[in-house]
């Protein structure tokens, strides 16, 4: 390609927050192309005819290594290493390398230039180029080759007094939402920003959020509103996308609302919040899921469509009568791997995590729901009870001393408020579902083995038992789990020193 | 005359000597041929001849949640090596009711390797994985009837590595941590 190259750093960075600048400004952005590779950038005047945009072929033909030819029948050929398109005028056509491709407008002439829609790009050039092309054109952007640009798009809802800000960056990118003063600093692991859209919920701003903006190549900042007292922020792959929730809370009105007519809940689930700060997120994982069925009866009922349900369930009665956050480690039906299920949890900093299965037995009449804690064998336990406080050093200089526990062994350090929430669990089944003759038992499971929270693993009856799978693809088996589940959770919660698990 | 009397029995103890030799080792060898290329026999069929040995193999408890073990005279194998693979064997034989095996059918032994550290790796075929029915229950007592056959049985072997088709696997359907050596566990046995 021969895009302009430049010095990666720091005048490749250099440009990177000037057109993160230039999306941050709110200004009418300016009447070109930014395209945007591993070697640098370049700004591709558009020209308009009507409504759509153009780019001129030999602007085109600088940027990229083209050859540009008019014949005498007026047909214009575009050659690429030996891969040809060819335009011809009035016809919104192009044929690249022998394939027929449409555009939404045919080439145009300005005095002794050719322009082509934009779209020539991605839907012609990009057939016969060796990079990707990423064409969009609502920023304005081409993203040409393995260069991390996330699209971001901004939502604010406000709940109650409190509020919620999410932000979906596609395709997906880690980041880190730091507190400074009076804003929030949201940094990605990226090489520039998509944010086009302007970034600015809500107008006018509200009591929590006054703004937000781009602040450079990779960070967006949070300006905060006069009641803004904390935040907790989660974040979670979809599809393509990573989401990040920020959770904005607010102090309790002093004055009371006035009343609205807002439907009580139902008498048998009261709402049960109380106690703030002893348990945030719960982490509830969907046993299987995608190719991996799990254990399937003969009546054809598969464990991952089991789990899901009941964890979709679950995720509702929790969010709304315990006003937790309730991650699912899956919420569709996929594989997800065993690490990325614990590191979800983990990064989520989850306070308890769930996962939920159905089991299987060679005898055809085996039943009863089991709970499972993680087992670790002694020279494990004593290898993570050894971890001793390494001194790393910080950004911004200094060191901190900072716990190493092996990720596969985090879990041996929350292995008795495991079992105390086992115990509570089986408490909870016990009268109300069939359980196991030992309903509560510890194994080397390997998707507990890395949480580092209280985590137990529920088998919720055997489907390989005809009776039992009539009964746990029913409602009233799922509700009554849910709800055994539910009460658990609460009094677990109780156990639970207010500032959380220690 | 008298040396060649000498000669004759001189030929005479030397065939009776082999003739006892072959009495007591051919059989030995004969057995164990002939139990590798059956690779299984089933422990619940009548034991082949030759030298045995007594183990104690594991198998589903009429409960469903445990195993049960049963003693068995399998061939006895010449060294720890050889005695581990033919109490594999004898362990994932097909069996008849009322037994039933927490090993899937079709599952065959690959191979078995034991270290001077008291480790075994039993290498077996993927129906391991692959006919496994699932369940956090079976795959325990599918894991622990391999782990317990070995380390019951055999003083010199203290942990089991489970491989299947020669490599090492995170799980065999999505529950029990398989790559690390597992120790002896009678929490699963009745």
């Amino acid at each position: 390609m021969n895009v302009r190259r430049i010095p990666r750093f720091p005048s490749a960075l250099a440009f990177l927050l000037a057109f993160a600048a230039a999306l941050s400004s709110q200004t009418t952005p300016s009447a070109s192309l930014t395209l945007l590779s591993k070697e640098g950038h370049r700004a591709l005047p558009i020209a308009m005819v009507g409504d759509q945009e153009f780019v001129a072929l030999d602007d085109l033909a600088v940027a990229f290594p083209l050859a540009v030819r008019e014949d005498s029948l007026g047909a214009i050929t575009v050659t690429y290493k030996g891969k040809t398109i060819v335009l011809t005028p009035d016809q919104a056509l192009a044929s690249v390398a022998g394939r027929l491709v449409s555009l939404p407008a045919a080439p145009a002439r300005n005095g002794r230039r050719w322009l082509v829609p934009v779209e020539f790009i991605s839907r012609a050039l990009g057939l016969v180029y060796d990079a990707p092309l990423d064409l969009r054109k609502q920023s304005r952007l081409l993203v040409i080759g393995d260069v991390r640009v996330p699209r971001l798009t901004v939502r604010y809802e406000p709940l109650g007094a409190a509020g919620r800000l999410t932000i979906d960056a596609t395709p997906r990118a880690l980041s880190t939402v730091t507190q400074e003063t009076d804003h929030l600093t949201i940094k990605y692991d990226a090489d520039a920003l998509d944010a086009a859209n302007p970034p600015l919920p809500p107008p006018g701003g509200t009591n929590l959020v006054q703004s937000v903006r781009v602040v450079d190549a990779t960070t967006l900042a949070v300006d905060l509103g006069p009641r803004f007292t904390g935040f907790r922020t989660t974040s979670q792959p979809v599809d393509a996308t990573m989401r990040l929730v920020i959770d904005l809370v607010a102090p309790p009105e002093t004055t009371p609302p006035a009343p609205a007519p807002v439907a009580p809940p139902p008498p048998e689930l009261p709402p049960m919040f109380g106690q703030p700060g002893a348990l945030h997120t719960i982490a509830i994982d969907p046993g299987h899921g995608g190719e991996d069925d799990g254990v399937r009866s003969a009546s054809g009922a598969k464990e991952k469509e089991l789990t899901l349900a009941i964890a979709r369930r679950a995720k509702a009665a929790i969010e709304a009568r315990l006003g937790l956050r309730v991650l699912l480690t899956r919420d569709d039906d996929r594989n997800v791997p065993i690490d990325e299920r614990t590191a979800m949890a983990n990064n989520n900093k989850a306070d308890l995590f769930i996962s939920l299965h159905a089991n299987g037995s060679m005898r055809p009449t085996t039943m009863g729901a089991a709970i499972f804690c993680a087992a670790f064998d002694k020279e494990a336990a004593q290898t993570a009870g050894a971890a001793g406080l390494d001194r790393l050093p910080t950004f911004g200089g200094g060191s901190r001393d900072i716990e190493l526990v092996p990720w596969d062994l985090a879990q041996t350090r929350h292995l008795d408020r495991s079992a105390a929430f086992a115990d509570l669990l089986e408490q909870q089944f016990r009268g109300r579902l069939p359980l196991a003759a030992r309903p509560v038992d510890r194994a080397p499971l390997r998707v507990l083995e890395s949480a580092n929270m209280p985590a137990v693993l529920i088998e919720l009856g055997f489907l390989t038992n005809a009776e039992q799978a009539a009964l746990l693809t029913g409602d009233a088996f799922q509700n009554t789990a849910v709800q055994a589940v539910f009460e658990a959770i609460v009094k677990f919660r109780d156990l639970l020193p207010p500032g959380g698990t220690p | 005359m008298a040396r060649r009397a000498l000669t004759i029995g001189a030929l005479a103890i030397a065939v009776i000597l082999l003739g006892a030799l072959m009495f007591f080792r051919v059989p030995r060898w004969t057995t164990r041929a002939t139990t590798r290329a059956a690779a299984a026999p089933s422990p619940s069929a009548p034991a082949p001849p030759g030298r045995k040995i007594k183990v104690r193999l594991f198998y589903v408890a009429d409960d469903g949640v445990r195993l049960t073990s049963i003693e068995r005279d399998i061939a006895y194998g010449e060294g720890a090596e050889e005695q581990a693979r033919e109490i594999i064997a004898a362990q994932i034989a097909p069996v008849v009711d009322p037994l039933v095996s927490a090993i899937p059918p079709g599952t065959a032994l690959r191979a078995v390797f034991l270290t001077e550290g008291g480790e075994a790796y039993v290498d077996l075929s993927r129906e391991l994985m692959t006919a496994h029915p699932g369940g956090t229950l079976n795959e325990l007592l599918t894991v622990y009837t391999i782990v317990n056959a070995l380390t019951v049985n055999l003083p010199a072997v203290n942990t089991v590595q489970v491989l299947v088709d020669g490599k090492e696997v995170e799980t065999l359907s999505g529950h029990v941590d398989l790559r690390a050596p597992l120790a002896k566990n009678l929490s699963w046995v009745q």
